[in-house]
């Protein structure tokens, strides 16, 4: 165990639905009988192809020769590769079942309470140092608000989870109840890289390459991030925390700039926007350092640190088992002691009040 | 400070404005409903002449859909980048602190006081039957 | 009560109003928005068949708005209030007004023009867009590039025909009076996509650059996460549509294709690009098996090919940032645009921050220019 982790607390790591049955497990008859009725195998989404490189590294892949599942499969094993080997505090679990390809908002509601409750008794009751996000059906959120007052009890939930490309850009007013609810239970929002794919990825239509999708998936971010802002959301729901989770970090400075810079001649329109944008990032965003987008360069990773003006927006992710590093590389080079801490532990702690902290709301 | 004259009141009747160069610095006189306001005509972020500006209300909001809009034609929005200025203070919206025009004393005086007051009129001349405008300017 | 300016002293506090000064700078403008009066002054350049078909139906592009913008901007026509002809008209179609005001005001030697509006780009009916491209390409040169030696036409084509943007750009190409050929970012597919290899085809061949200025109706919404409510979004996103132009365009391996084709981006900032660059290499190290006709890492195509316009000039609090970015970018790669007549407006002699070198400032707004527009 390497003393440099210890205590972390690692706040994007991926548990994987091994199959359907998983699930049916966990749905009332009718949607357990659905399933079979109408060979529902899977919702997997292209965002995360299960062989492409960055899915998952090598050594946690499955290996049928040594009869070795794939890691992300298995709790234990799991637990073993990031809080035992490294002495992580928690690690924070953003189930990426693509629940939010479904159209039927009905449909999407049982397989987030079953993802939910799978998660909640092959994962959290597995290890105790697990934590996890609630994954919402936003394509009601009259049922995402449900489905957050179903969960929420259960304090091992930390964070409500969206993906970065969905039906909307998720500071409408649509999405408020849920945002709402959020705040109400002292959950944190996060928003994950990946799509719903119910329009193109980008504005400019589908690209060709699945690189091009996964470079798309930060521009999205930006268009999350001026939402939450133009729509006055942390104006609405000044408590809330954003976590933007698996963005690449780097694409937000120049964003602010140029968000902040139109704010000064059209803040017109967003009266309630009553201070730079910039200022409201600071208080309410926060962003998980897997991948950070930067040369591994010392200095200029520390030019990039400074751009955000800020030592607290940072939070540590292993990503878990994305292939986002190798061996225990697991935050750029050239943070110094000071700034490792803060990302590793006592920012995590500030964002999300579940974990108990004491910077906890 | 010197004082200076720098039209006929008659020239600048509400709803108007006119910019001016006085020792070196160009000045927005603005006549807002009779009320008369002398800034630094130079945007101090980039230097446009804020003498084009739009005069605007001033919109505030607590919680968004809120639009509270008071104090109509009393912001000066620069032409170029449409950033606000209040005329009474000359501060900018975006950074009142750091962003902001120079104020400078205006008020109409009669032709008589003018003829005879240590004045400087350097573009026409005053007479005892007219009223004035009159900046103090460093 | 001195006034601070944030952005520290500029290169120099003459603001381009009054003579030029006999040594001043001769800027190359690379962005500059010329506009008809009314749409009556492209009627000599269009058949009656297609003038005609616009008086009955009108101009459709995929945002469904008959006129104005579906995202209102912040000032008519997103102008300067001080660029209104007196003598009537919009802003960007008084040659006389854009020459004083702008090109004489600012020591502009070379300025690039880039129409916008009903340039017939973005339309839907693609017999109709090629028309209305070529009208505007005649309009321009009769209006404003053989009148005025300084200015250099934007080579408008009906880009979603990859075909009849070529035969576009051949009809206009060897005509000097073109210094470049302009694009929207917003396209119906990414623009590394091949249906648009015709027009980078074509571009090389006449030495042209493709300069992507931002805006555009792709019918998609105008970004991955959906269409977001407010102007300041829109406007501040535009730097994503200009991120999604160069990936396509590096990943589909349109720079293997076409060697000596060069690009500008337009309008979208370029505060965006290290972080892009830093990116696609990232993302390209794991997987560059998906794209084996890729011979380079994505970061050194962008730095071999792709030119970026400075404005709108980015300002953060502390400008060493944008400095940083200068930097990484290179200071050949970057070009100095104005936007006249439009509210965003740069001047070339404030634009930049205290720390930008005389040198520096002269190769962003005087030199780099010349290595990719075609001047002549």
């Amino acid at each position: 165990m390497s003393a440099d982790w210890k205590g972390a607390i690692d706040c994007d790591a991926h548990p994987h639905v091994p199959n359907i049955d998983a699930l049916k497990r966990h749905m009332n008859d009718y949607w357990s009988e659905t399933v079979d009725v109408r060979g529902i195998t899977a919702f997997d989404s292209v965002a995360y192809p299960p062989n492409a490189p960055i899915t998952m590294r090598p050594d946690w892949r499955a290996d049928k020769s040594r009869g070795r599942a794939r890691a992300d499969s298995d709790a234990g094993r799991a637990a073993a590769a990031l809080m035992d080997r490294h002495g992580f505090a928690h690690s924070i679990l953003n189930c990426l079942y693509a629940v939010q390809l479904i159209r039927d908002e009905h449909m999407a509601a049982a397989f987030c309470r079953a993802v939910n409750d799978w998660v909640s008794a092959e994962w959290l009751d597995r290890d105790p140092r697990y934590r996890a996000s609630i994954v919402l059906p936003l394509q009601n959120p009259e049922l995402a608000v449900e489905e957050i007052e179903r969960c929420a009890s259960d304090k091992r939930f930390v964070q409500v989870l969206a993906l970065a490309m969905g039906e909307h850009p998720l500071g409408k007013s649509h999405f408020w109840p849920v945002w709402k609810a959020a705040e109400k239970h002292g959950l944190a929002i996060g928003i994950h890289a990946g799509s719903s794919y119910h329009h193109a990825t980008t504005g400019s239509g589908w690209p060709s390459y699945y690189l091009e999708d996964y470079a798309a998936q930060s521009l999205a971010f930006h268009t999350q991030l001026g939402s939450f802002i133009a729509e006055g959301v942390f104006v609405k729901f000044p408590k809330l925390k954003l976590v933007l989770i698996e963005s690449g970090v780097t694409w937000i400075g120049p964003y602010l700039w140029r968000l902040s810079k139109f704010w000064r001649g059209v803040r017109l329109e967003v009266p309630w926007i009553d201070r730079s944008p910039i200022e409201f990032v600071r208080d309410h965003v926060r962003l998980t350092i897997q991948p950070f987008d930067a040369p591994a360069s010392g200095e200029t990773v520390g030019r990039l640190m400074d751009q955000l003006q800020s030592d607290q927006m940072l939070l540590f992710a292993s990503d878990f088992p994305h292939w986002q590093f190798d061996n225990d590389d697991m935050l750029p080079v050239g943070i110094d002691a000071t700034l490792r801490k803060k990302i590793l532990i006592d920012n995590p702690l500030a964002t999300y009040p579940r974990l108990g902290g004491s910077h906890a709301a | 400070m010197t004082r200076h004259v720098v039209a006929r009141a008659a020239d600048l009747p509400p709803g108007t404005r006119k910019r001016v160069s006085v020792e070196n610095r160009d000045i927005v006189v603005l006549n807002i409903k009779g009320e008369l306001f002398a800034l630094s005509d130079k945007c101090p972020h980039k230097g446009a002449s804020l003498c084009g500006g739009l005069l605007t209300g001033l919109v505030r909001s607590t919680t968004p859909g809120e639009y509270q809009y008071d104090r109509a034609g009393e912001i000066l929005r620069c032409p170029w980048h449409q950033w606000e200025f209040d005329v009474r203070t000359g501060r900018s919206y975006c950074d009142p602190r750091r962003l902001r025009l120079m104020q400078f004393p205006v008020a109409i005086e009669a032709g008589a006081n003018v003829v005879e007051g240590p004045y400087k009129a350097e573009t026409f001349n005053v007479t005892v039957e007219d009223d004035y405008i009159v900046l103090d300017v460093p | 009560m001195p006034l601070d300016d944030p952005m520290g002293p500029a290169i120099t506090t003459d603001n381009g109003k009054g003579s030029a000064a006999p040594n001043r700078l001769a800027v190359i403008d690379g962005d500059i928005h010329p506009a008809v009066r009314s749409m009556a002054d492209f009627k000599p350049y269009l058949s009656k068949r297609w003038w005609d078909h616009y008086e009955t139906y009108g101009m459709r592009r995929k945002h469904g708005s008959a006129n104005g913008e579906p995202y209102p901007k912040s000032a008519p026509l997103a102008c300067r209030r001080d660029a209104w002809p007196e003598e009537g008209g919009r802003p960007g179609s008084s040659l006389r007004l854009m020459q004083e005001q702008h090109l004489d005001a600012y020591g502009i030697e070379a300025g690039i023009l880039g129409p916008l509006g009903n340039t017939g780009q973005g339309e839907m009916n693609l017999e109709l867009s090629a028309a209305m491209c070529s009208a505007t390409n005649d309009w321009q040169r009769d209006t404003f590039t053989r009148p005025e030696k300084r200015l250099k036409a934007g080579l408008v084509v009906p880009y979603e025909d990859g075909v009849a943007s070529a035969k576009e750009i051949e009809r206009c190409g060897g005509d000097t009076d073109f210094g470049q050929v302009f694009l929207l970012t917003r396209s119906a597919e990414p623009l590394g996509n091949r249906r648009y290899w015709p027009i980078y085809e074509a571009a090389e061949r006449y030495n042209l650059p493709i300069g992507f200025h931002v805006f555009g109706t792709s019918g998609h919404p105008v970004s991955g996460a959906g269409w977001p409510s407010y102007y300041i979004e829109e406007g501040a996103g535009h730097s994503t549509s200009c991120q999604t132009v160069v990936t396509s365009l590096v990943i589909e391996g349109v720079f293997e294709h076409f060697p000596k084709l060069k690009v500008v981006m337009i309008e979208g900032g370029f505060a965006w690009a290290p972080a892009l660059a830093f990116r696609l290499d990232k993302i390209f190290e794991r997987m560059r098996n998906e794209v084996p006709h890729l011979k380079r890492r994505p970061s050194e195509y962008i730095r071999d090919h792709v030119y970026f316009t400075t404005q709108p000039m980015e300002e953060p609090d502390d400008r060493r940032h944008v400095l940083d970015i200068m930097s990484w970018i290179g200071w050949d790669k970057l070009l100095f645009a104005s936007d006249y007549p439009h509210w965003d407006f740069d001047d070339p002699f404030r634009a930049f921050p205290a720390g930008v070198t005389t040198e520096q400032h002269r190769r962003i707004c005087a030199e780099n220019g010349k290595s990719v527009f075609r001047l002549n």
